[in-house]
């Protein structure tokens, strides 16, 4: 009975295509009330007045709060969850997120009011009457104008917008050094674009306040229910965390947006205390565009600098990272410690400098989204090294076979230092970049490229070879580089009289599929069949702590916990098993459910075991009774997995349309416990990288507003822009966890991106240009072979 | 997202709809299928008291083949267009174009009648009527009239139809032109409207174009026939060479929109080479 390593067929399916998920918005409680937010239109503005006289009367109206109340009760605002200093040591700019604004709109969409309604349509209705009278002042959404003298101060007191700036690597002086005497640098000047994260459940939260216990339920479309928990109530509410519930049941996609905690979270909570009845917010899709934190940009600098044979020399990037109004839960590790670690790739660069100027502008806050800063990473390096090679004259694969670093397991070899702080656990590069070679038929496509020029249209092939960081985080590690939070997590298994299984993971689910691949790992572990294991997740009631989900962390550091938590199963089991057997535990073997007296037939099985633990009457002395253990993992590094993609794609010259004709996907994700959920993951993370790449992206006008604010505007790809992913695997363990597994979640949304604009790049080489700005539209194309 | 509150009228006929229009004039709105409509609502860019819902009554829906037209019924959906037998014989270009709005959900209740009243300049119905040379039928409480396609687009979003008055049926001539008829779209890649929609349709005669009607959706505010196109058309033998002069100067006449997609230049562009791929169907 071999589970792991098999397809299964996920069991969370059943009620997700019945249309039987519970959504925070499916849940209906007695006496619940209903609220809409009184958004600012406008990206900057004070805000001189708010009158809610007329709107209070109207009908089904229970109550309205304003940023005068939150303030009046000494709510201090959402806080964030990382410190990074400036580069002279002071600490980060923090400017209060407050749960309502009251002195003024710092992006469109900051909540003004809370309309408390018996409807939602009644509290929409309130809210259009809310009578806001503003003083608009001029906006800036662009992170390097932003940092420019006379330009729109987001707040008071952070001069020229600065939230910190931060730099990682060696020397300054010694990489510019280097790259002043290079052979050959190749530079670039480029913008990683804001993209929303549109998952496609919009978010949600219900806070019930039970006057019985005086007690506090939040449900919440959320990815970590337990830090929502503690965020709330030791930093924003001040209320007592055991009288706190938190439950993230079903979540329709996160993609990093539903990490972090949001003001409505603490709103609706405070508010059901003061009104003693459930409230209910759920977001309209167009409040998700302007409210959930969005992803990427930053404007970037990069120089790569290489020797006479292409051997990388050095590296140093310059990137102005957008904020946003605010500081979201995880924004500054994004674009420091989770971007600049990353710049060694996988590469052998000798001299590496990294610096960041982190910037608040008038839109929405940007935070991690699938990926989370190594996505950004790793198109500032690949598309240098598809540059350099076409500047170089050089072959793009061979200039990356050429500087990978040597393969390293963790185990015989050392894991690989980088410049840049991150030690690899284990890595072998070179056969992902040879198998994708394989897949796509490099000879044959130059060959195919020379004949398509006779044709009107343009071929063009694409490379991106990568490594991230994923299962975050060793505790102690990012404690020292600013995490307020530590990045282990916990499980119980908790075994029933009948031998069926209880288990309790702080990771939580949202479209991954851990019912299906944790309860594959139990099943195995266990030697029982996976019908008997449940998977329990989401619920601070019932899993004692958790630190959620993303990253890429939830297998490689919940189910290490996991495991964890089975072995004293095990070790306990075992000594019932020879109480039963008289025997001694060392002569005990345990496979298939059953403990076995060594060179015997004489066994005793699971279920037998776990009744006795229940029922003792005939027991171990001193043993207590029970099978029910809890573990904490807290890992000992982060995973690296790695992996090489490779895209082709097709111009017509007369209309600059682009279409990606083949991808293919090489990824080392570590062992792998469910094929199929790994290349649903795979296949999700291409399509939002190459989406990135061609069509996503926000765009704002002068005034600060989102002008692709609605699915009439903005791109987001589709099955039928995509062509049918070509993917394969090499399997290099992880050394430091149990199950050797390294993370799937993000890897295909983080190698995507540039393959893409790599491939674009290079059927447009004919045309004397060193970028093109994504997405690449067809009219942007079109301009380069026209001329525009 | 939810609408203003309105009250809900469902007419079973085309009279008593027209009474209801009279009696609440400005504070009315009709619904056909609501793919405008109801966005518009939710999004509260309207807010109407009365919403009058036309897709019960019968007499506006079906298609007839008549001896020398083909009179759409305004209820009918862009599904029941794109399968009909005679349109795609007579006019297979309205078939086609129907086949290319929006998906399945929207085809299957989306009608024409609300796609045109709506008058979305990059809607795909206002090329290929043009190009049809369409008659709009406009019921009002005196009787019935017909408008040219010709006269019936103003605008963005805007027609000749009176505020009191109801589309009942698009007439679609039986001509040679219409039976040698194509459409092609260049999609927006997000609401995958005409980022420019071009409609074709020619009659020969022994080899020489005897009628050419060419139009564009998505191009400008207010969709319209290329007269440039047409007349360079006409009498020439549809060839490369012909399409190649024809399309050399398309939209010169017109004021071009721009948005972030498509540039006034690169919809121009657009416009030829959709104009090219149209005419090149027909050659
Ligand atoms: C996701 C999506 C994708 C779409 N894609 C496309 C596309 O690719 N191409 C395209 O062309 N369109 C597209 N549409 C629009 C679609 O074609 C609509 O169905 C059409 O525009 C409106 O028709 P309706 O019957 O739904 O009208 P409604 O929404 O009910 O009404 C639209 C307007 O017309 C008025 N009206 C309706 N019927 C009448 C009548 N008989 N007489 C007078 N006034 C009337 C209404 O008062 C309203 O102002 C899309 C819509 C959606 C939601």
């Amino acid at each position: 009975m071999t589970y792991i390593g098999s397809s299964v067929k996920r069991v969370e399916d059943k009620r997700f295509i019945t249309g039987q998920g519970r959504y925070t918005d499916d849940i209906v409680l007695p006496q619940m009330t209903y609220a809409c937010m009184v958004r600012s239109p406008h990206a900057h503005a004070e805000i001189v007045n708010v009158d809610i006289s007329h709107a209070s009367q109207m009908d089904g109206v229970v109550k309205i709060f304003t940023g005068k109340d939150t303030d009046a009760a000494g709510i201090g605002g959402v806080p964030c969850g990382w410190q990074v200093d400036f580069k002279n040591g002071d600490t980060m700019k923090e400017p209060p997120h407050p749960l309502l604004v009251s002195d003024k709109a710092r992006h469109a969409g900051d909540a003004i009011a809370m309309v408390i309604a018996e409807t939602y349509a009644q509290a929409k209705d309130a809210a259009e009457m809310v009578i806001v009278e503003y003083n608009v002042l001029p906006a800036v959404t662009n992170s390097k104008i932003a940092r420019a003298d006379g330009a729109p101060q987001v707040h008071a007191d952070v001069p020229n917008n600065l939230a910190f700036d931060w730099e990682l690597g060696n020397p300054r002086e010694e990489v510019d050094a280097a790259i002043a005497g290079a052979h050959h640098v190749t530079t670039l000047e480029f913008i990683n674009q804001r993209v929303i994260c549109n998952a496609i459940e919009p978010r949600s939260a219900i806070g019930h306040f039970d006057t019985a216990y005086d007690k506090y339920t939040l449900y919440t479309s959320t990815q970590n229910p337990h830090l929502i928990r503690l965020l709330m109530c030791a930093f924003v509410l001040g209320i007592p965390e055991h009288k706190v519930r938190v439950v993230g049941p079903d979540v329709g996609g996160g993609f990093g947006s539903k990490i972090f905690h949001y003001t409505e979270e603490a709103l609706v909570i405070w508010g059901s205390n003061q009104i003693k009845r459930p409230i209910k917010w759920t977001a309209e899709r167009s409040e998700s565009f302007v409210t959930d934190a969005a992803g990427r940009d930053h404007i970037t600098t990069a120089k790569m600098a290489f020797d006479k044979d292409g051997n990388i020399l050095a590296l140093s990037s310059d990137t102005f990272a957008n904020m946003g109004a605010y500081l979201s839960t995880f924004a500054p590790a994004v674009p420091t410690y989770l971007h600049g670690t990353l710049l060694q790739g996988l590469y052998t660069t000798p001299l590496i400098n990294v610096s960041v100027d982190a910037v608040f502008t008038n839109t929405t806050a940007v935070d991690a989204y699938r990926g989370a800063g190594r996505p950004e990473a790793t198109y500032l390096l690949e598309r240098l090294m598809d540059t350099a090679a076409l500047e170089m004259g050089r072959d793009p694969a061979e200039l990356r076979l050429q500087n990978f670093i040597a393969p390293f397991d963790g185990v015989e070899q050392e894991g690989y230092q980088t410049q840049v702080a991150l030690q690899y656990d284990s890595g072998n590069y070179a056969p992902v970049l040879k198998r994708g070679l394989e897949m796509v038929g490099y000879e044959q496509f130059r060959a195919d490229q020379k004949a398509a020029e006779s044709t009107g249209k343009l071929l063009g092939i694409g490379f991106s070879t990568y490594v991230e960081a994923c299962g975050i985080a060793p505790s102690a590690v990012v404690g020292a580089l600013g995490a307020r939070a530590g990045l282990f997590e916990s499980a119980q298994v908790q075994v029933h009289p009948t031998g069926k299984v209880s288990v309790y993971s702080g990771s939580h689910s949202h479209g991954q599929g851990h019912e299906t691949s944790f309860a594959q790992v139990v099943a195995d572990k266990m030697g029982i069949p996976m019908e008997d294991v449940e998977i329990i997740h989401g619920d601070s009631d019932a899993v004692a702590f958790g630190m959620g989900t993303y990253g890429s962390r939830s297998l490689a550091v919940g189910g290490s916990a996991i495991v964890k938590s089975i072995e004293k199963v095990l070790e306990k089991g075992a000594k019932i098993a020879a109480h039963l057997l008289e025997a001694s535990v060392d002569d005990l073997d345990y496979a298939e459910g059953k403990w076995t007296v060594r060179g015997t037939e004489k066994s005793v099985a699971f279920g037998d075991v776990s009744l006795t633990a229940y029922v003792p009457h005939n027991y171990p002395e001193g043993l207590e009774p029970g099978l029910d253990f809890s573990s904490f993992y807290d890992p000992a590094n982060f995973t690296y997995p790695f992996g090489c993609h490779i895209c082709i794609v097709e111009i017509d010259k007369e209309s600059g349309v682009v279409k990606v004709k083949r991808f293919i996907a090489v990824d080392d994700v570590g062992n792998v416990i469910n094929p199929m959920i790994v290349d649903g993951q795979i296949h999700g993370g291409l399509a939002q990288g190459i989406g990135q790449a061609f069509c996503e992206g926000a765009v704002y006008d002068e005034s600060g507003q989102l002008v692709n604010g609605t699915y009439m505007d903005y791109v987001m790809p589709r099955a039928d822009d995509l062509p049918s992913f070509e993917i394969d695997r090499t399997v290099t363990p992880c050394p430091h966890n149990p199950l050797g597994v390294k993370g799937a979640g993000e890897a295909g949304c983080i190698g995507a991106t540039p393959a893409v604009v790599n491939a674009v790049m290079d059927a447009l080489k004919g045309y004397g240009i060193h970028d093109v700005e994504m997405p690449v539209t067809s009219q942007k194309v079109w301009n380069i072979i026209h001329g525009g | 997202m939810v609408p203003s509150k309105f009250a809900y009228h469902k007419p079973s006929t085309i009279k008593e709809a027209i009474e209801l229009l009279t009696t609440h004039g400005d504070d009315s709105k009709i619904l056909s299928g609501g793919h405008s409509l109801v966005p518009v609502l939710k999004l509260r860019l309207n807010d109407p008291e009365h919403i009058i819902d036309v897709s019960g009554i019968e007499s506006m829906g079906g298609i007839r083949d008549n001896e020398k037209s083909i009179t759409i019924g305004a209820n009918s959906t862009h599904g029941e267009i794109a399968k009909n037998a005679a349109l795609k014989e007579h006019a297979p270009m309205i078939a086609l174009a129907a086949s290319m709005i929006g998906d399945i959900q929207v085809r299957n209740f989306g009608t024409i009648g609300g796609s045109i009243a709506h008058a979305d300049p990059a809607a795909d119905w206002p090329a290929v009527l043009l190009a049809a040379d369409a008659n709009i039928v406009l019921t009002h409480a005196g009787g019935q009239r017909e408008v040219d396609i010709d006269q019936f687009f103003k605008g963005l979003f805007m027609t000749a139809m009176g505020e009191e008055e109801i589309i009942t049926a698009i007439r679609i001539p039986k001509t040679p032109f219409n039976k040698n008829s194509t459409y092609v779209k260049f999609p927006q890649p997000a609401s995958r409207f005409a980022l420019v929609g071009c409609a074709a349709a020619i009659a020969n005669s022994d080899g020489y174009i005897t009628e050419a009607r060419v139009a564009f959706s998505g191009v400008s505010a207010t969709p319209f026939r290329d007269s440039n196109v047409e007349k360079s058309l006409k009498g020439s033998v549809l060839n490369e060479d012909a399409i190649a002069t024809a399309t050399a100067s398309v939209a010169d006449d017109v004021s071009i929109m721009s948005d972030h997609f498509a540039a006034k230049k690169y919809r121009k562009h657009m416009a030829g080479v959709y104009a090219r791929k149209a005419l090149s169907a027909l050659a």
